[in-house]
């Protein structure tokens, strides 16, 4: 193994890439426009939450119920009929429907525990629970406050304050667009390896690599430094301008952290990115491949939903994966401002994960040279 | 060539002023011309002067610039004459096989064209029965035409090309790559058609001027300009040259012809270079079960110019990489200088330059560049490499386009370019794949003058393989293969005096026939072969309409082949569908459980320890250890470990007790706000429970318990399961990813690998050509949507509660949709890579983000919520998740359906306007 062909062989990728226009847009798509637009339209903890509401009560209390929802939370309330309900709900149209019964002030007044019924639209996951939470206790408070009004009650005794840490907004945006980071990383490493692979073999230029004194390890590891400087510099440009600057995102930890916890996931995707290329026999099987292999990575890495939901099974398969470890990494990094002493066991994580892709790949790799 | 053009007859292609660029290149320069109508006409000239663009305009396959292109008397700008002439145009492209289906079968190939000219099933099947016996492919019929030989692929082509009776066939060098026998027959073969059709007129690009020697009229081309017309005789006489190959160099301008040298080959002086350089002994290389080559052994020593012939993938090159160690021998040894190749060792490389058949250099890297990375990766010296890359530039001619790309230079300086960056490092051996193919006389003169420098002067061995007869000619000796197996090998001459034969060609066909012969020949086209009824006939043309369903259908029989062909593209696309529903269905749930907790109790009373105990008895929550200061809380919380903390204030269990208001600190991990949200539900619940609670043993049941009830009913899903909500909400993603790739790599690989050219000439329209190709990505699409949901049903248990027919009717309308989208991407994307890419960002973000898979549609804002309002995905979803879980049907969903119905014919109306029926 010569080091300077290693470092040579990688220039003239990074040359080649840089004649690339279509890859070059690609990049820098993934980077910026994709990373904001999608932050921006991902909404900001429950957003705009459609909700409606049957009044079959009519009173002064049913309508303070009706106006205490308002955006950004929730939409503002649709007032409907007991037959509307049904119909907007199977249209997909509400998620939530609020039915207060009639008399439902008066009973509340006599003491007679009359019963609001939520309805809400359970294949709508998301909203589902944190929107259930916030109706009950909206519900609750101005009940709360009326019939202490009218009763004069005592305050409940025990309160409890939310000391909400690292966002305290709960602004979804913040870590949504960390995570495209993470997602335009994997996507662009193994498509940069793997595809120009693939292309390299389809035009014979990688036949004509073979002739000269060069190992596939040295071709191998040219393209991994390569294409995973030049995500890794695209990624850190983006962090710097779009995500803190353009979206204003305050980053409380070391970015250089979290750049050197990239490079080690880069290791890892530019190896799996030249696997893939080595089993695929053309780019459509590649492109495929390429789904398959992206899909779980970005649902089931913890960056989509929190690891904690998902089945034990899963979550210990995915610990095989890089982006598994990496986005752990990026959440302790970024947001709550761990050193090195906190992600260690990430970190040797990647290095475990990126090498044993690396040994894998680089087998595949000589076979697929013959 | 029996026909001799009437002078009177009206030329079958006039050209006017015609110009054209690629870019900053030009290709053509004004020209006019007119050929003669009736019979064979030549375009000879080296690679890259204008021929093939000038027959692409021709044919109709490219767009016309500047100038007028008349061909078979209308105008070929004007798109209805285009409509009107294609069927009268046959075209051949570049290339072996190019506008060829590697995995369908000879016949299926043919079969494909002759659906596309529209015709019946007894015309087809007599017409390919017929043309099939006569190129001798019957026998092959069921071959697949990417395991054909060159000679073959280009007999099929012609098949192809003549299936339609055409009254202007165009061949764009037909037979380069091909070996001399099958390149005989091949002419053979056109003379025969030709006396069958005598009005048809033929026009050929060569670049071997033995063949144009008998063509009836040529147009000498250089630089894109016409240098000469007239009768091979007249061209011969004009310049008072014997062959043509001198004729054509006497015709260049004078600048480019005073560059020229005939090649003087010094004798070799066998007696002081007697060392051996190549040993090769019964080498032999197998691929599975295909023999490439079949022990072959041959010694070649020290300075010798040793040259391989023989056709396209006889084995040439496969033993030349066994020779240089690129490839291990299944059998047999190879020795350099008496040393056995070992693949693995580097320092064999260091020895042999290799340049190999295509150019193969860096496109993306200027011609400094190539030499310089080179000469690093061949470990020049640092401090000579830089005089080397002068010196090479110097003899090579290169210094003056050192910071050019290599693909703005003219193919000869390509080669020299090759030359240069395979003798960068001194290497003893070189071997040469074909470096000449295409090169113009000129300067493959020079080429060889070099060659013959090296070998002569400083004893570089060199071993060379080549088409060209004149070129064998040079060598000290020759081995001609086929079929994997040397036939023969040694000098030149004492080959031609073996045979007896008058030429070195007639020699090698003769040995050819023999090789042949032996293994059980195809069938020789006999003149008497069936004779062409329907030349005389000729079939009236097809009504022109501008959709034809069988053109459509000719265009989906072959692409369902082509998948059937590639089982791995339709498993993938169906197992990996399945096995993403799993991973989605199973890896996404909303409901949290074991979260980690710990408890900061400045109290610790009997009131605080009770309260901690109401959050680590849920299921929620797993109760670590407990914290002991501020500190330590915020140590824990960055390191992730906490999800929640609860703060229980000191003096807790008195106030409380005294009934004065007592705060209670959640501290919730935000950093991951989903995740944070639902700690946010369930902290507030056990909260309320452990008041209500502690409420009721103050104040006894009545007076605490609440005023009033919410009750909450889960619709749809009252279990509030995961799987229940997510299934229905993969199933539209899944059927808009993969579909939509596989819709548009399927017209990409087309423009990438060539084939594209056949939508170009023939009679196809635009919409044809998508909707043909799109209906069996449909119809997979289709089976992936039924195994779907049957996995949903069966295997995930998801109810399916409403009406299944308004669900599979959205299906079928929705992955019309989705393949329509792929469809939409290719036709303004040219490589595979970036429809890859493309086809990613266009389906995964708007589908997993925009389309209500996890935030309603309602609730985006901005460009998102644009998206999700028109994007296929989010209206099938709702229908999706409406017919599985809510119990509907068409009635109610019908609002969905609308963008679903017009969601297709825009997708697809977009993508046939913004798709190319001709090449720019």
């Amino acid at each position: 193994m010569r080091p300077a062909n290693i470092l040579h062989l990688g220039i003239k990728e990074i040359r080649g890439l840089l004649r690339d226009t279509t890859l070059l847009v690609l990049i820098v798509y993934s980077f910026t426009l994709a990373i904001y637009s999608q932050t921006k339209a991902v909404p900001e903890t429950l957003n705009r939450a459609a909700i409606a509401i049957v009044d079959e009560d009519r009173s002064p209390l049913s309508s303070r119920i009706v106006t205490a929802f308002y955006p950004p939370y929730f939409t503002p309330p649709r007032v409907i009929t007991a037959t509307e309900m049904d119909r907007r709900m199977d249209a997909g149209l509400d998620t939530f429907a609020l039915d207060i019964p009639p008399n439902f002030q008066r009973d509340l007044l006599a003491g007679r525990k009359p019963v609001i019924q939520l309805n809400i639209d359970a294949t709508r996951m998301t909203q589902a629970f944190s929107g259930n939470v916030y109706i009950q206790n909206i519900v609750g408070a101005e009940i709360m406050e009326f019939s202490q009004r009218a009763r004069g009650a005592a305050a409940s005794p025990v309160e409890l304050v939310q000391r909400l840490r690292f966002n305290p907004e709960l602004n979804k945006g913040w870590f949504g667009a960390v995570m495209n980071v993470v997602l335009s990383i994997t996507m662009l490493s193994i498509v940069l390896t793997g595809a120009a692979l693939i292309r390299e073999r389809e035009h014979g230029t990688i036949e004509h690599l073979l002739a000269m004194p060069v190992t596939p390890f040295e071709i191998m590891t040219s393209k991994v430094w390569s294409m995973g400087l030049v995500v890794l510099a695209a990624s850190a440009l983006s962090l710097i301008v779009v995500v803190q600057g353009l979206l204003g995102v305050p980053i409380e930890g070391s970015i250089p952290l979290f750049l050197l916890g990239a490079a080690l996931l880069l290791f890892a995707t530019t190896s799996l990115g030249i696997f893939l290329a080595s089993i695929a026999g053309s780019m459509p099987q590649f492109g495929l491949l390429l789904m398959m292999v992206l899909l779980p990575l970005q649902m089931l890495s913890g960056g989509m939903t929190p690891r904690e939901s998902m089945p034990e099974i899963v979550q210990t398969i995915m610990l095989a994966a890089p982006n598994t470890h990496f986005v752990i990494l990026a959440q302790a990094v970024l947001f709550r401002g761990a050193g090195l002493d906190v992600v260690w066991p990430q970190l040797l994580a990647l290095i475990g994960i990126g090498a044993a892709l690396f040994t894998v790949s680089l087998r595949r790799f000589r076979r697929f040279l013959r | 060539m029996n026909t001799v053009p009437a002078a009177t007859a009206a030329p079958v292609v006039s050209l006017a002023d015609v110009g054209l660029s690629y870019g900053k290149t030009r290709a053509l320069e004004r020209v006019t011309l007119d050929l003669p109508s009736g019979c064979m006409v030549g375009l000879i000239g080296p690679d890259g002067v204008g021929k093939s663009s000038l027959l692409s305009l021709v044919a109709g396959a490219r767009m016309i610039q500047t100038g007028s292109v008349t061909v078979l008397g209308g105008d070929m700008a004007d798109a209805a004459h285009r409509r009107a002439a294609c069927p009268r145009i046959a075209y051949m492209p570049q290339g072996l096989g190019k506008n060829l289906y590697p995995t369908l079968s000879v016949f299926e190939n043919v079969d494909f064209f002759a659906r596309l000219f529209g015709q019946g099933r007894a015309e087809r099947e007599r017409r390919i029965a017929e043309l099939l016996a006569r190129t001798g492919l019957e026998p092959f019929a069921g071959r697949p035409a990417g395991k054909l030989s060159g000679g073959m692929k280009q007999k099929l082509g012609l098949c192809c090309a003549l299936i339609h009776d055409p009254d202007l066939l165009i061949l764009d060098e037909p037979t380069t790559g091909v070996d001399p026998l099958s390149r005989r027959q091949f002419w053979e073969l056109i003379d025969t058609i030709r006396a069958g059709r005598p009005g048809m007129s033929v026009v050929v690009a060569t670049a071997y001027m033995e063949e144009a020697a008998r063509f009836d009229w040529l147009v000498a081309m250089d630089a894109g300009c016409v240098l000469a017309t007239g009768a091979p005789a007249d061209l011969l006489a004009q310049t008072g040259a014997a062959t043509l190959d001198e004729a054509f160099i006497a015709l260049l301008p004078e600048e480019k012809r005073k560059l020229h040298h005939a090649v003087v080959i010094a004798p070799r002086d066998a007696e002081t270079h007697a060392e051996i350089a190549i040993e090769a002994e019964g080498l032999t290389m197998r691929f599975d079960d295909f023999v490439a080559v079949d022990r072959v052994s041959f010694r070649i020593q020290r300075g010798e110019i040793f040259g391989f012939l023989g056709s396209n993938g006889c084995g040439k090159s496969t033993t030349m990489k066994m020779l240089t160690g690129l490839l291990a021998a299944s059998e047999g040894r190879a020795r350099l200088f008496g040393a056995e190749v070992d693949p693995r060792d580097m320092r064999v490389r260091q020895r042999v330059g290799y340049m190999s058949q295509a150019f193969s250099l860096y496109s993306e890297l200027t011609v400094a560049q190539n030499l310089d990375l080179h000469a690093r990766l061949f470990q020049l010296p640092p401090e000579n490499s830089p005089a080397r890359v002068a010196e090479m530039a110097e003899r090579f001619d290169l210094a003056a386009v050192m910071d050019a790309l290599p693909d703005a230079l003219p193919l000869g300086l390509r080669q020299r370019l090759s030359l240069a960056v395979a003798l960068i490092h001194a290497p003893e051996i070189l071997i040469l794949d074909e470096p000449t193919s295409g090169v113009d006389p000129i300067a493959r003169d020079g080429l060889w003058q070099i060659l013959v420098d090296l070998s002569r002067r400083d004893g570089v061995t060199i071993f060379i393989s080549t088409h060209f007869m004149n070129e064998a000619q040079r060598c000290d000796r020759i081995s001609l293969m086929h079929a994997g197996r040397v036939l023969v090998s040694d000098t030149p001459a004492a080959i031609v005096a073996q045979r007896g034969s008058a030429t070195l060609e007639d020699a090698f066909i003769g040995y050819l026939e023999e090789a042949i012969g032996e293994a059980g020949a195809p069938p020789q086209p006999s003149p008497a072969a069936p004779q062409p009824a329907a030349g005389a006939v000729a079939a009236p043309h097809e009504v022109r309409r501008l959709f034809d369903p069988r053109r459509m259908l000719s265009y989906t029989r072959r692409e369902a082949l082509e998948l059937r062909r590639d089982p791995i593209r339709a498993t993938l696309a169906l197992v990996g569908s399945l096995l993403l529903m799993f991973v989605i269905g199973y890896g996404i749930n909303f409901d949290v459980e074991k979260l980690s907790f710990a408890v900061l109790d400045h109290d610790r009373s009997l009131a605080s320890s009770d309260y901690a105990l109401g959050m680590a008895g849920s299921r929620y929550f797993v109760e670590t250890a407990p914290i002991a200061d501020y500190a330590d809380l915020d140590r824990r919380m960055r390191r992730g470990e906490l999800a929640l903390a609860i703060e229980i204030p000191p003096g807790f269990g008195r106030d409380l007790a005294r009934g004065r208001p007592v705060q209670v600190a959640a501290w919730i991990d935000g950093a991951m706000p989903q995740r944070a949200e639902t700690v946010q539900g369930y902290v507030q619940g056990l909260h309320g429970a452990w008041l209500t609670q502690k409420m009721r043993l103050l104040l006894g049941e009545d007076a605490a318990s609440a005023s009033f009830r919410i009750e909450t009913r889960y619709r749809y899903n009252p279990n509030i399961e995961s799987l229940v909500a997510m299934v229905p909400a993969v199933i539209p993603l899944l059927l808009m990813m993969i579909p939509a790739m596989l819709a548009a790599l399927s017209v990409v690989r087309e423009k990438e690998l060539g084939s594209i050219i056949n939508l170009y000439v023939t009679p196809v329209t635009r919409f044809e050509f998508l909707l043909g190709k799109q209906l069996p990505y449909v119809a997979l699409a289709l089976v992936n949507a039924l195994l779907l949901t049957l996995f949903a049903v069966f295997v995930f248990r998801v109810p399916f509660t409403g009406d299944l027919l308004a669900f599979a009717t959205a299906a079928f309308v929705y992955v019309v949709a989705a393949t329509a989208m792929g469809l939409l991407i290719s036709s303004f994307m040219t490589s595979q890579i970036a429809a890859i890419f493309g086809t990613t960002i266009l389906t995964l973000l708007p589908a997993t983000q925009f389309s209500g898979m996890t935030d309603p549609v309602s609730s985006l804002q901005g460009v998102g919520a644009l998206v999700g309002r028109i994007y296929p995905t989010a209206h099938f979803m709702t229908i999706s998740r409406g017919t599985f879980s809510k119990g509907l049907g068409f009635g109610d969903l019908g609002g969905s359906f609308v963008p679903l119905l017009i969601a297709v014919p825009v997708l697809l109306g977009i993508a046939t306007l913004l798709l190319k029926k001709q090449a720019r």
